[in-house]
């Protein structure tokens, strides 16, 4: 069975807020559910399947399907991290290809500002019973910031990669946030503030990390005849594709992340190459995260990303592949350090025409989303989906 | 200048979580070993170590000891830390790349590829790491 047209993305709502300081994390959940909802012209009694991840308040799904007083026939809370809610879309659809429920509602919410989390620099145990990894690695101290800065160490010193090609990530993010009114970082920024902002875990710059931002964002997924009578422009689903890569037993390769395997799923399924893509949005925990996954969807070959993305070829309007025109996580926003479900609604605003004019792409009509959670250094979900206007 | 502060400051490691299926390579490591999980079925080592091998799922695997030899595959020095510290990726000479740190060197002259041997530092109640050094 093939998800390819059986599920469409009816509404989408970002929640403006950068610091949620005086707003709860169930409170948010249910204010994106609205938005989203609102979007699409529908209610709250239409939801007939809920998806949530790791960031709800609660045992799974339960406690945020109190709050909202949802009647759910279908539930899913798969966390894969902040790739979970790329994945959320695919598995959407599957339920609503199997008939398992026709309005799918996806939720994302996170306080990290307001919780004062050292979210990238401090090293995590989860508590309870310790993964069979952890007493492997968190004595070591390994972070956030530098498990992903040993994929960019590899990188260089496998395909001479620079810090200067990185950079040019961050520099093309700040390009698109400074039409977003609502991003943190809303300054432009160069190469050369990139490369000589303070290094926090070699070869990553502070500017080659995304934003820490409380906030969240919701999707409504639905089937073909529910989204034949919404008003919305419509947003097909023409492919989907997951994968989890892991140490492989101590034989690592950080040179390449999971998107490999998503991807090319999720383009074989919707039947079109990358080259067909008009607009990409690609999670961007960091620069490096970024151009891996480039490589690995297949924009360019493996170990030319650094080519690929230098000299403003992510910048809409000026370079060949536009991504991430709201400013993305390295710039405006990464909810709850979990940005994969942002980067759904910055495609599905493209493909409605609805991004900024600064930087919308004309006759945008086919678009990649992808996200990678977990830690790509270690072990990480990947999850791809390619949308469609129709 | 991050080098001089971490002589002056001693890091402290946490303590592993011992498990009865991993509980030979910690009294090992208090011994100065470093083991690591081989298979007799499919002959191959990995990491970290399982009772069923990841690879072939055979249950039938031994300890070996390791000749606590590797080289650098990748690292990254932590600078935004009280102490600074290099993460790494080791790959011993018997196949497995395993997370660890590399210690007692200059960090600004760590490389990929770059021969290292095991030594082992002590935790805050628990038994010793295996950690890394420059030959």
């Amino acid at each position: 069975m093939s998800i390819k047209g059986k599920a469409y993305i009816a509404g989408i709502y970002e929640h403006p807020t950068r610091l949620a300081k005086d707003i709860s994390l169930a409170q948010i959940h249910a204010q994106v559910a609205k938005g989203a909802l609102e979007d699409a012209g529908l209610t709250k009694d239409d939801v007939d399947g809920y998806f949530c991840a790791g960031d709800a308040p609660g045992l799974g799904p339960m406690s945020m399907v109190e709050y909202m007083g949802l009647k759910p026939r279908h539930v899913d809370s798969t966390d894969t991290g902040g790739s979970s809610y790329v994945l959320h879309v695919g598995h959407a659809a599957e339920a609503i290809a199997a008939g398992k429920c026709k309005v799918a509602l996806i939720t994302l919410a996170g306080r990290p500002r307001a919780e004062g989390m050292a979210t990238g620099t401090v090293p995590r145990s989860r508590g309870g019973t310790p993964t069979p990894d952890e007493p492997f690695e968190f004595p070591y101290g390994p972070t956030v910031v530098n498990m992903y800065a040993m994929c960019a160490m590899r990188h260089m010193y496998e395909f001479g990669t620079t810090s200067e090609q990185l950079a040019w990530i961050k520099v093309a993010a700040s390009h698109h946030a400074q039409y977003n009114p609502h991003a943190l970082l809303k300054d432009v920024v160069t190469v050369e503030e990139v490369v000589n902002s303070p290094v926090i875990s070699d070869p990553l710059h502070r500017l080659d990390c995304c934003v820490i931002t409380d906030g969240g964002g919701a999707i409504v997924v639905v089937a073909p005849e529910i989204a034949a009578r919404l008003k919305r422009p419509k947003v097909k689903l023409i492919g989907a594709g997951e994968f989890v890569k892991t140490q492989m037993g101590g034989k690592v390769d950080l040179t390449y992340s999971g998107a490999r395997f998503s991807g090319k799923a999720a383009f074989d399924e919707a039947g079109v190459k990358p080259g067909d893509i008009k607009f990409a949005a690609i999670y961007d925990s960091f620069t490096i995260t970024v151009l891996m996954q480039l490589e690995d969807l297949g924009f360019c070959e493996k170990g030319k990303g650094g080519a690929f993305v230098a000299d403003g070829n992510l910048i809409s309007g000026v370079g060949k592949l536009p991504f991430n025109t709201d400013g993305g996580g390295l710039c405006s926003n990464h909810p709850g350090n979990r940005g994969g479900l942002t980067k759904v609604l910055e495609a599905v605003r493209q493909l409605r025409g609805e991004a900024h004019p600064k930087v919308q792409v004309k006759n945008c009509d086919l678009a990649v989303a992808h996200g990678t959670g977990g830690s790509l250094g270690l072990r990480h979900g990947s999850a791809t989906v390619i949308l469609e206007r129709e | 200048m991050a080098e001089t502060q971490a002589e002056k400051k001693e890091r402290k490691l946490p303590a592993p979580a011992v498990s009865p299926e991993t509980q030979a390579y910690w009294d090992a490591a208090a011994e100065g070993k470093l083991l690591v999980k081989k298979c007799t079925a499919c002959g191959q080592c990995h990491h970290y170590p399982r009772s069923i091998c990841p690879f072939c799922f055979s249950d039938k695997t031994e300890w070996i000891e390791s000749s606590g030899k590797g080289t650098i595959y990748s690292y990254s020095v932590m600078r935004r830390a009280p102490v600074p510290y290099a993460m790494a990726y080791v790959t011993l000479a018997e196949g497995p790349r395993m997370v660890t740190n590399i210690v007692d060197c200059d960090f600004d002259k760590l490389k990929c590829e770059q021969p290292v041997k095991v030594v082992f530092k002590p935790t805050d109640g628990g038994p010793p790491l295996p950690m890394f050094t420059p030959v």
